[in-house]
């Protein structure tokens, strides 16, 4: 936390993308977080994301509940539409953002309270509906606004920082994801930028409902001995499935691999996700065996990072209510209101 | 190239380097300190700050060549670099009274008699130092006032009497003994006086002479530029030609034609050999010289002087084309075009030489092959161990600051010869000392904000009446306000961002938060290697790494020095205080000091 800005100086002699912005305009505010939160790497992950994207700040919504997680869109893309919605009820205003004007990037930020606890149903139905957005939760196992108590993330046997062991099952968002139908999941680690930023940007290229679920370790309250939320458990207990690159359809594949170790899965609007497999057997295109090796791992008590589950050619709410191409909010009285003519045509074929 | 143990403090040459300001002075004068406390509006202490470090605030505070300058950070991330040595004015003009705060010589003196010939900033350096250790320091000068080239030189628009009058009656008054009007005119007479040591200080005092035809027959016409501005200063000269060419690209030939057109002259011309980026002058006193009206020629080789009936008409000139060859070695090539410049009066800067008429070569002083007195670069010493050097007479000529900081190296050695000690083994190493910054989770004993103001300009006469008085003094010095703005574009170099690798977790919030990127958590490497590997390009190489290990991940923490804003964020944003803002106060040893070095490491216990 801190009361400075971040100095201007240099700010306008840094590297621009391709659409002419530097890193620093898609930042925010200065955070207000407590120093050391994952969620700020979050946060710089996004900033990386958009910027190596080429997404023009304004033709973004960020959305969010209540939260330590939810605050965080105040402190990336300032230039950006946002949200900040009531506790758990992101989905459905998210859901009517989307409806509203479907040619914006949609981003959804949320916690591990504000998305398993009071927000869990409205979770659930933006997924199995398909709503286009990139729905990152920011993972810690606490709740860190009301100090410290444990979450429906928070594993079973773990601690607390005064010592209280958690007796409540958790809740695995990743499985709930991909058993409501989420066509694109993932899991990662705020502490690894490396594999973060590619699968944000694999979400924000997704038609279709993309969840992350980011473990951001709460340095105030859950970062102990006791956690397995903590920056030391999940680096001791990471098992990264495969590496993702994102490239863009105008991009040229420049990067090698060997063949064999590399899966090549197209999105709708011509990106490809490059996955590169990691040590272990994974098939992130078959959603039974994902699940099930997402159990067989959440048993060992390791942690299973990377894009855990893709469907190719996968479509979004848009498509399932086969909405118009335009925007409903580009739709002008003409459209909406066709005439009398048309009128009773309708009703004629009511009767 | 710094690379640190676990737990350990990177070295104090990396700390001292990371103040590029104070690193690139030659005395390391504490330039983050004293601005710092101009900004409280502490003026006198800045000027003290000052004096123990450089000893002539006020002069060099108007005419020292900066070194500073071009090393200072805030011209590597900004456009212009901070007004260094004009704030160094800024604490001279505003100090009040200070006398209560300098040091009075210890009543009891050590019965040791040292001698300086020559009155210029090394011997007063040199005096100043040991009187405060007690000696009893007598120098010699043959002028009829102290202040050396200083005095003669600098023309008095640019430092004015008084300036001198006062920082010399600063170490006179530490009952230092001035003889005035001595010439010294053998050192083995004043060997035979008994000294117990003999410091050296007589300058550069020859001008160098421009051996072309019609020189002789033009003399009368055709001045050495270095006593063509010691005889202005002394009042034996008072007018000037009509039209005037000065030869040579140096500050000299800076001071000679700007003197000459408030002397009257009203076609003056600069010129120079090489081109106008090569030229020695500084940048700013070149653009001085523009502004009142001077014409700089480049690229033309001087080859006689014309003259009719004794009388000086003209100077002809070959241009030259300026090339570079494979290795960048710049040679000037011939074009065959020549060029007569008519003129009344030639002023020849084209540098400055040693000469030691006065020194018996039967005494067992050594001279080099170039006829400079063989020493020893460290100590000053010269193979008579009773006779040291400095300034411009040690290792040739330099400027001010050099001088003082040879002063400094002199008077150690002085000091540890007289009192039996080996002047090398013996030697005090520097001291530094660091001191956390942190006061609370986002308060610091310093300014942290960066300011994004614009270098003060530093306001002057008008050019009318500039040029109309020589000693008017051309600049105003800045005013409280402009001295405040300038003081806050200080980015606090000297306030160390310094990372314990044990503490750290991990979390990357001082890479997120850094507003020039300039930390990375990598796999380890060579420094080659690293540099590609950074988060924002690294590309000055001049610039150090700091890569600490000894992290949980077996990765290293690189932080690239060279865009490093000390803004102080990463520890604000560390949970676990792994990066702290630690004050490095680097204290140069001067004669007195104690024995032995005292490390960061040693420093950091207490820090």
């Amino acid at each position: 936390m801190t009361y400075l800005a971040k100095p201007r100086l240099l700010a306008d002699v840094q590297p621009r993308n391709a659409i002419g912005f530097t890193k620093r305009d898609y930042e925010g505010a200065i955070s207000t977080l407590c120093a050391g939160c994952g969620h700020d790497s979050v946060s710089a992950a996004i900033v990386q994301a958009f910027y190596e994207l080429d997404i023009e700040p304004h033709r973004v919504a960020k959305m969010s509940g209540i939260g330590c997680s939810s605050k965080t869109p105040d402190y990336f893309l300032g230039a950006s539409h946002g949200f900040n919605s009531v506790h758990g009820r992101m989905p459905s205003v998210a859901t009517g953002a989307s409806l509203a004007n479907r040619e914006l990037t949609l981003i959804g930020i949320s916690g591990d309270g504000d998305t398993a606890s009071i927000g869990i149903g409205q979770f659930a139905h933006a997924m199995r509906r398909g709503l286009n957005i990139a729905y990152i939760v920011e993972n810690n196992g606490v709740y860190g606004l009301t100090k410290g108590q444990f979450s429906a993330t928070a594993d079973k046997g773990s601690k607390s920082k005064k010592g209280v062991q958690n007796a409540d099952a958790p809740i695995d968002l990743v499985a709930l994801a991909l058993q409501l139908g989420a066509t694109y999941v993932a899991r990662s680690f705020s502490g690894d930028k490396d594999q973060l930023v590619p699968l944000i940007k694999g979400a924000l290229r997704h038609q279709g409902a993309a969840f992350i679920d980011v473990i951001s370790p709460c340095v105030t309250f859950n970062n102990h001995s006791g956690s397995t939320k903590s920056y030391d458990y999940v680096r001791e207990h990471n098992e990264a499935v495969n590496r993702v690159e994102v490239i863009q359809p105008r991009q040229e594949i420049t990067t090698e691999y060997e063949p064999g170790s590399v899966r090549r899965v197209m999105q709708h609007d011509g990106t490809a996700l490059l996955l590169r497999k990691l040590g272990l057997d994974y098939d992130p295109t078959d959603r039974n065996r994902a699940m099930n090796q997402l159990h067989e791992w959440n048993a060992k008590g390791e942690i299973l990072t990377g894009l855990l589950f893709v469907e190719e050619g996968a479509d979004d709410l848009h498509h399932h209510l086969n909405t118009v191409a335009k925007p409903l909010n580009q739709l002008t009285q003409a459209e909406l209101c066709p005439g009398q003519a048309v009128l009773d045509k309708l009703n004629a074929a009511l009767r | 190239m710094s690379s640190t143990t676990p737990g350990v403090r990177p070295a104090p040459s990396h700390l001292h380097q990371v103040v590029d300001c104070q690193w690139a002075c030659p005395a390391h004068t504490p330039v983050p300190e004293y601005l710092r406390l101009i900004a409280a509006g502490r003026y006198a202490e800045s000027y003290e700050v000052n004096w123990w470090s450089n000893v002539f605030p006020g002069i060099l505070g108007r005419v020292c060549d900066r070194p500073c300058e071009p090393a200072c950070r805030r011209g590597r991330v900004d456009e212009e670099p901070v007004a260094i040595c004009r704030m160094k004015r800024v604490a001279a003009d505003l100090k009040g009274d200070i006398s209560a705060r300098l040091p009075k010589a210890p009543v009891k003196k050590n019965g040791k008699r040292v001698a300086c010939v020559g009155a210029g900033p090394a011997s007063l350096t040199v005096a100043r130092d040991l009187a405060l250790e007690g000696y009893a320091v007598t120098i010699f000068d043959g002028g009829t006032q102290a202040g050396g080239m200083m005095r003669s030189q600098i023309p008095k628009f640019r430092l004015p009497d008084s300036v001198i009058d006062e920082e010399c009656g600063y170490v006179a008054a530490l009952d230092v003994e001035v003889v005035l009007d001595r010439w010294i005119n053998s050192l083995g007479a004043l060997r035979s006086e008994g000294w117990d040591a003999i410091f050296v200080g007589t300058g550069a005092p020859r001008g160098r002479e421009a051996d072309l035809p019609g020189r002789a027959e033009a003399a009368a016409n055709v001045h050495i530029g270095i006593e063509w501005l010691a005889n202005l200063a002394f009042g034996h000269v008072e007018t000037v030609g009509r039209r005037v060419v000065v030869l040579g690209g140096g500050n000299t030939a800076m001071d000679c034609c700007r003197s000459a057109r408030r002397l009257g002259a009203e076609d003056v011309q600069v010129i120079v050999r090489s081109g106008f980026d090569e030229m020695k002058a500084s940048p700013w006193e070149k653009e001085e010289a523009l502004h009142e009206g001077v014409l700089i020629r480049n690229c033309m080789v001087p080859l006689a002087f014309e003259h009719t009936d004794g009388q000086l008409t003209g100077v002809t000139f070959e241009h030259v084309e300026v090339q570079r060859d494979a290795r960048g070695k710049r040679a000037l090539m011939p074009t065959g075009r020549m060029e007569t410049v008519a003129c009344d009066q030639v002023l020849v800067a084209i540098g400055q030489e040693n000469t030691f008429p006065w020194i018996e070569r039967d005494l067992g002083l050594a001279f080099d092959q170039w006829g400079m007195p063989a020493l020893n670069e460290k100590t000053l010493q010269s193979s008579l161990p009773d006779v040291f050097f400095g300034g411009d007479s040690a290792l040739g000529p330099k400027n001010i600051i050099t001088a003082v900081a040879q002063g400094h190296t002199a008077a150690v050695s002085i000091d540890l010869f007289l009192r039996g000690k080996d002047v090398v083994a013996d030697r005090p190493g520097d001291r530094i000392t660091l001191a956390s910054q942190k006061m609370g989770i986002h308060e610091w004993a310093y300014d942290s904000a960066i300011s994004d103001l614009d270098r003060e300009k530093m306001p002057t006469q008008a050019l009318e009446l500039a040029l109309k008085d020589i000693k008017l003094e051309l600049e105003l010095g800045f005013d409280v306000k402009k001295a405040c703005n300038e003081a806050s574009r200080c980015l606090n170099c000297d306030m160390a961002t310094v990372f314990t690798a044990k503490t750290c977790i991990e979390c990357d919030s001082c890479v997120d938060i850094c507003p020039t990127e300039c930390i990375t958590f990598t796999e380890d490497g060579t420094d080659d290697d690293l540099r590609t590997r950074l988060k924002a390009p690294a590309p000055n190489l001049e610039q150090m790494l700091y890569v600490a290990d000894g992290l949980k991940t077996g990765r290293v923490m690189v932080k690239d020095e060279n865009l490093c804003l000390h803004c102080g964020l990463c520890s604000e944003r560390c949970p676990t205080n792994a990066w702290d803002m630690l004050k490095v106060d680097w204290q140069v040893a001067h004669a007195g000091s104690q024995a032995g070095s005292v490390g960061a490491e040693a420093a950091a216990v207490s820090a």
